[in-house]
């Protein structure tokens, strides 16, 4: 139900700025997920929200009360992070109840809220075991449900599905978002899996170096994202630097190495002719076929295909030297491109993404530090 | 130019069967993956191999020479445990260099050879580091880099990518291939990372409860899952409830819950025997305009639309109340569906797996431990 307010955030640990003023706005009822890559601050501003750690500027602001200085205890959350901490002389009945029990709730009162949690979670056939008869995933899924049942409707999640195995992971991210949305929680949710976060969030936040990059839905920041930074770090892309040789409208036509590649433009300002730009395209967007193909299709070498069950991961040179890693699904262990073959990609116009080359140069902007 | 092979090997804690009765063998320059959960017996079995964890049962041979009574340093393996062992007091060149030095190297030579490998772990710029000023990842790759420095050809490795992060890992895991390939290494590798697994193993071993379940390509276990377990584990699948109604040579027609049909080219199971169909997400097509339901093309409500990047996770719920979830390439899923449209789900015969119902149910097969 809350709708919390971040404002102006900074943190510093000794020369390091973990947090490099974050103004964010998390809605009610929101799913809301923070990734980057290690060291970007994203811990430490669940941990600033969370109240365990202690901002050195700025606010945070839970439905307009402003609670920077109030201890996690008092700020009415659940959270839940990658440790696990159950009590291990405690059964997940006891477990789950332990936060009604010391706000006094009686025996008699603290049972349904209980019983309608260990439900919700798929945990009745567990009450009575301790937690080191359990696996991970319902350890944590205990935790969870004792974050919950104190009544907090917001969820403060830090890496809680990290430490438990890949398959485990991936049912229990599902079960998570419906159980967020089933009793309207606010939920913030830091993960250094894109998947997970693009599977289960409303929003995302992307950050980097103590300051967010972009924000916005899984989806849009995914196929049209605004930043170099968030086409390199959700999900996997190419990226090609070119110049500017013609403009028509929103018509470009851009060399990269000596090869003609058409796409459309709207950036503002628009791009200048000469002007220098780089291009970004997803593995799994681009075209390869052993015929040439209608638009942006160049002839290429195999030079490594990877089978990864679902689909096929190549790496293609074309004749002007440029390699592209390309994802493709499979069609048949004959059919299939091998090394060495030769082939086609294509690079569709309303695959290609287009951005300015950054001030700071190209390989800053992807880089993850 | 080692090989290795056990026969039968079995070992176990107070009376719990870590392996039971494990037989495999591996060429030499062979990359063998061993894939399993938590628990699996996959850290066991590369102790044992590696000659720290004695056997009760069963015989190993290295090179066709039976190992059982060779100590472990004399076995000429590197064994890379997943908790890094570094000297503390010795820089990352110094713990890179130890091994090749105690080979009568003289220390420029093995000075040479720790640059090597450390470039390709990239920390050649990091020589002059300790370990303890190191984060997690960078130890981990210190260690990796010491045992692909050591001389041994036969390279045993606990999730010698786990503690690393995702872009990172996906980056060392096609280098660390490579690198085996060209060294002539023989390699197990230990993984609970099923695109870990199938991208860099020449063929995967799965383990579960101390049992091989299924040993071969990445190819064959993906698409031709000998059991339940593997194509669960392996994967992204669907499994229903099915009964057998009459059969063929071409095929079999299988009657789902509330009698829905489907064909699968499997005829190995009489007439009304329970079985398990497999689906494999991504093989299931979703169309908008539903048809009612006829052989391989059911009709369903969408539930839950998990936006993934690369793919769309449709999960529907056909007129029988069954769940399906199916995965669509980004490319081919432009035309959105949503949460509740009603959708035609259709799949070629020839990608369903039929097995025979589990005596103890289907949960029970699933189950990692």
């Amino acid at each position: 139900m809350p709708e919390i307010k971040v404002v102006g955030l900074r943190k510093q640990y000794g020369k390091v700025i973990a947090l490099n003023g974050i103004d964010l706005t998390i809605y009610d009822d929101e799913y809301l997920s923070i990734v980057g890559p290690s060291g970007c601050g994203k811990t430490t501003l669940i941990k600033s929200i969370a109240g365990v750690v202690q901002p050195d500027e700025g606010y945070v602001l839970i439905n307009n009360k402003n609670v920077t200085t109030l201890p996690i205890e008092d700020r009415g959350i659940g959270y839940v992070f990658q440790e696990i901490a159950l009590f291990p002389h405690m059964n997940v009945y006891d477990n789950v109840s332990y936060g009604l029990m010391i706000r006094g709730v009686s025996p008699i009162e603290r049972d349904r809220p209980v019983e309608e949690m260990l439900h919700m979670m798929n945990l009745e056939d567990y009450v009575s075991l301790y937690p080191k008869e359990l696996s991970g995933g319902a350890r944590q899924k205990t935790a969870i449900s004792r974050a919950l049942t104190s009544g907090s409707t917001l969820l403060l999640l830090d890496e809680p599905l990290g430490a438990l195995d890949l398959k485990v992971r991936t049912v229990l991210r599902y079960e998570l978002r419906r159980l967020v949305k089933d009793l309207g929680l606010t939920a913030i949710h830091v993960t250094h899996d894109q998947e997970e976060a693009l599977s289960v969030s409303d929003r995302i936040i992307v950050m980097k170096a103590g300051r967010i990059v972009e924000v916005g839905p899984p989806k849009e920041l995914y196929m049209k994202p605004k930043e170099l930074f968030t086409a390199k770090f959700l999900g996997e892309a190419n990226f090609i630097t070119g110049e500017i040789l013609e403009i028509d409208n929103t018509d470009l036509l851009i060399d990269v190495n000596k090869f003609k590649i058409k796409t459309k433009c709207d950036l503002t300002p628009p791009l200048r002719k000469k002007e220098a730009c780089v291009l970004a395209i997803r593995p799994e967007l681009i075209d390869l076929n052993r015929n040439p193909q209608k638009e942006n299709s160049f002839r290429c070498d195999v030079v490594e295909a990877n089978f990864v069950g679902d689909s096929i991961r190549y790496t293609v040179k074309t004749e002007n030297d440029i390699s592209l890693l390309v994802k493709t699904p499979i069609i048949g262990e004959e059919k299939n491109l091998a090394i060495g073959d030769e082939a086609y990609v294509s690079l569709p116009v309303v695959n290609l993404l287009i951005f300015r080359v950054p001030d700071e140069g190209l390989e800053k902007a992807l880089s993850l530090e | 130019m080692p090989t290795l092979r056990l026969l039968n090997v079995t070992k176990r804690f107070d009376n719990v069967k870590a392996l039971d009765g494990v037989t495999f063998d591996v060429k030499d320059r062979e990359y063998v993956c061993i894939l399993g959960s938590t628990g699996s017996g996959k850290t066991t079995l590369l102790r044992t191999i590696a000659g720290i964890i004695k056997p009760d049962e069963g015989e190993i041979f290295i090179d066709s020479r039976n190992v059982n009574k060779t100590l472990a340093e004399d076995r000429n393996t590197v064994y890379v445990p997943q908790t890094y062992a570094l000297f503390p007091h010795m820089t990352v060149l110094e713990n890179v260099a130890f091994g090749p030095l105690a080979k009568d190297n003289s220390k420029v030579n093995a000075e040479q050879t720790a640059m090597n490998v450390l470039r390709l772990v990239r920390l050649d710029k990091r020589i002059d580091a300790y370990p303890n000023e190191l984060s997690g990842g960078m130890q981990q790759r210190v260690a990796l880099a010491r045992g692909l420095a050591s001389g041994a050809k036969l390279l045993l490795l606990d999730e010698p990518l786990g503690a690393l992060d995702v872009r990172l890992r996906l980056e060392l895991r096609v280098q660390l291939r490579r690198l085996a390939k060209e060294s002539g290494f023989t390699v197990i590798h230990v993984t609970h990372d099923q695109e870990e697994a199938m991208t860099i193993g020449d063929r995967i071993l799965v383990l579960r409860k101390g049992r091989l379940q299924q040993y071969g390509t990445p190819y064959h276990v993906y698409n031709r899952p000998e059991k339940i377990f593997v194509a669960n584990f392996v994967g992204n699948t669907n499994f229903l409830e099915a009964i057998v109604e009459s059969r063929s040579r071409e095929g079999s027609t299988l009657t789902l819950r509330e009698g829905l049909k489907i064909r699968v080219l499997d005829s190995s199971f009489e007439p009304e025997e329970a079985v398990i169909v497999a689906l494999r997400e991504e093989k299931i097509s979703v169309t908008p305009e539903p048809r009612g339901d006829e052989p391989n093309r059911l009709s369903g409500e969408i539930i839950e639309v998990h936006f993934l990047g690369s793919h769309v996770r449709y999960v529907i719920r056909l007129t029988n109340g069954d769940e399906v979830a199916a995965r669509v390439a980004i490319k081919e899923a432009r035309n959105e569906l949503n949460h509740g449209d009603w959708v035609s789900i259709s799949f070629d015969p020839m990608n369903s797996h039929i097995y025979e119902y589990p005596m103890l149910g289907l949960q029970s097969e699933l189950e990692a431990s």
